[in-house]
């Protein structure tokens, strides 16, 4: 046990130092994310606004930095299928598998360090956000709760993200198959916009589906109840945002875990 | 005698390739041995078992007694893997690459430390070891590589073509890092396409071609087979008379002599040395050789005694 602990701090510090070493990382980390919340905030806001309900206090802005922080930690959790990739093709992963380690630990360590890179993320967020005039509605603890919420859904897609590297096994491969998924589940949410003006069956998606689950926690906790859509409750959009994130992990870890065995072999 | 590596038919295959096709070999504690082959003999898929990075289809993989299908985790500490890309992080300083490797091996982060430095003193980058490794010459990543597979004291090191692709100054400052290592009481298995290499650092070789093992034996015995380096020489023919006398004389047998083209060749017997022996009596005789070279046996020369086919042919994928 306490070898596993020190192994997963090992090669979380180690992607930790890549993270902070391979500038483009650190590039996309920052720099894309603030574009993100600066185009859409000046670009949509002004159609949007008109649309939204009473408790963004008549701001885009504070109905997006929610949906946003989803958004967020979800195109970063891609970043675990290419650094794994990256870490296959080197051959990296090769000697971690000769090492007499805890086996979990290369995967744990990856997407704990992705995740911490996504707190890091989601934090020059809010700090710009509150620059551009977002502020929340609710309590401190709300968002704080908001931003955990976030990052444990960042880290429970930082699993499903794994599982798509090892299966994909090179970083070409890797991006492509890794953004599959990314861009219904972040465009077709209540991230941008809300669900209503969407076709029936968009919306019969759109409204169930993991991205705006957590997108309608983080806003009901940052905005209050006003913010959601009739009949839901903070509490019941908490609810289901925990929910997704263990039933990601629990159908994820094993998948990964089975997955890095069988990488290469 | 007790056989640290050994093998008893395993086999591999990928789809359709066979890559290893019933390899029984094994080899004593405290020696290098030499697994010489061309590309995609299946040296590679080979190491990767016994590392436990692959599982075989059939036989067995033993190493220092362990089964390493049925107890791949036992085995993982007794061997280091030094694979056939140097897979050292380049994000990452020397030191740091080889201190992360050590506590991944299970050292305590003291333990790591002391044990990097050491580690660092003797592959000679110590200057080296605080800059990132993306700056780093293929060489000394090589050398790296090489550290951070014996932090862990392992009892057995699998190097897989440890010089291919690096400069002939690098290649020899491995060399001597391995047989370094040897003669401190490391295993070492390692895996080579030039035959020059597998002669001078092991003291047993294996030849693999097609995923099997053709021929195993001392450095000595393969070369009597292949035949050692020759000297050719090509001289004007009106003076190959002269030119077979004199290398008779250095060879203490009669040259081989093709009168038509004037070429002559002998055994260098004491390989540089002979060669200079007979450019000196060429020149002494007034003899201007048109050409003149020591040929050393290569992988091809011992592909075309063994099997009858240059190393080349076969290359199918
Ligand atoms: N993962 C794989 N999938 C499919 N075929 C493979 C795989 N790994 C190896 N092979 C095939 O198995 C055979 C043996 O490959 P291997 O890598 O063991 O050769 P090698 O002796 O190491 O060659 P090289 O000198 O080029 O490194 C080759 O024909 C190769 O194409
Ligand atoms: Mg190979």
């Amino acid at each position: 046990m306490t070898r596993l602990v020190s192994d997963v701090v090992v090669i979380t510090r180690r992607n930790l130092l890549r993270n902070l070493r391979l500038p483009q990382l650190v590039l996309f980390a920052t720099v894309q994310p603030v574009m993100f919340l600066v185009l859409f905030n000046y670009v949509f806001g002004g159609s949007i606004g008109l649309a939204l309900p009473p408790a963004a206090g008549g701001r885009y802005i504070n109905w997006l930095i929610p949906g946003l922080l989803v958004q967020v930690v979800t195109f970063g959790a891609a970043q675990t299928a290419l650094g794994l990739t990256e870490d296959l093709k080197s051959g990296v992963i090769d000697r971690f598998r000769s090492l007499p380690m805890t086996r979990a630990a290369v995967l744990a360590g990856r997407t704990l360090a992705d995740s911490a890179r996504n707190g890091f993320v989601v934090a020059l967020m809010l700090g710009v956000g509150a620059v551009m005039g977002f502020r929340y509605q609710t309590g401190f603890l709300g968002l704080v709760s908001a931003f955990l919420l976030a990052l444990g859904f960042g880290y429970s897609f930082s699993w499903v993200m794994a599982t798509i590297g090892l299966f994909a096994k090179d970083p070409e491969t890797a991006q492509t198959a890794g953004f599959l998924p990314l861009f219904p589940l972040v465009f077709a949410s209540s991230v941008f916009v809300p669900t209503q003006t969407m076709p029936g069956w968009l919306r019969a998606f759109a409204d169930h589906q993991p991205v705006t689950v957590i997108g309608n926690a983080a806003r009901g906790l940052i905005l209050g109840e006003g913010a959601l859509p009739a009949g839901h409750t903070v509490a019941s959009e908490v609810r289901g945002a925990i929910l997704w994130i263990g039933l990601i992990l629990v159908v994820f870890v094993p998948l990964a875990v089975r997955a890095y065995r069988r990488a290469v072999a | 005698m007790t056989l640290v590596v050994a093998t008893e038919s395993v086999t591999k295959r990928f789809g359709s390739v066979v890559a290893l096709d019933g390899v029984t070999f094994g080899f004593e504690a405290g020696i290098v041995y030499g697994l010489l082959g061309p590309n995609g003999a299946g040296k590679t898929t080979l190491i990767r078992i016994l590392t436990t990075l692959l599982r075989p289809d059939s036989g067995r993989a033993l190493v220092d007694g362990i089964d390493v299908v049925a107890q791949p985790g036992p085995a993982r500490s007794r061997i280091g893997l030094a694979g056939q890309s140097a897979a050292v992080d380049g994000f990452l300083t020397g030191r740091e690459n080889i201190e992360m490797i050590g506590r991944l091996y299970g050292l305590t982060a003291r333990e790591s430390k002391r044990r990097t430095e050491e580690i660092l003193e003797r592959i000679g980058l110590v200057e080296a070891a605080d800059r990132l490794v993306r700056t780093y010459s293929g060489g000394m990543r090589r050398r790296l590589d090489l550290a951070a597979s014996m932090v862990g004291r392992p009892r057995v090191l699998f190097l897989d073509e440890p010089t291919t692709g690096i400069d002939p100054r690098s290649r020899l400052d491995i060399w001597e890092l391995i047989e370094d290592l040897v003669s401190d009481g490391t295993t070492i298995l390692l895996t080579t396409q030039y035959l020059e290499e597998a002669d001078r650092l092991a003291s047993r070789i294996g030849v693999i071609d097609n995923g099997r093992l053709i021929v195993e034996g001392t450095p000595d015995e393969l070369k009597d087979r292949v035949g050692g380096a020759v000297v050719e020489v090509s001289v004007p023919t009106d003076r190959v008379d002269e030119a077979t006398a004199a290398l008779k004389e250095i060879a203490g047998e009669p040259p081989k002599v093709d009168r038509v083209s004037g070429h002559l060749s002998i055994p260098a017997v004491r390989g540089a040395s002979t060669l200079v022996a007979v450019v000196r009596r060429l020149d002494q005789l007034g003899i201007e050789p048109e050409d003149i070279a020591l040929h050393k046996p290569t992988l091809d020369d011992v592909f075309l005694t063994l099997t009858g086919h240059p190393a080349e042919a076969e290359v199918t994928a």
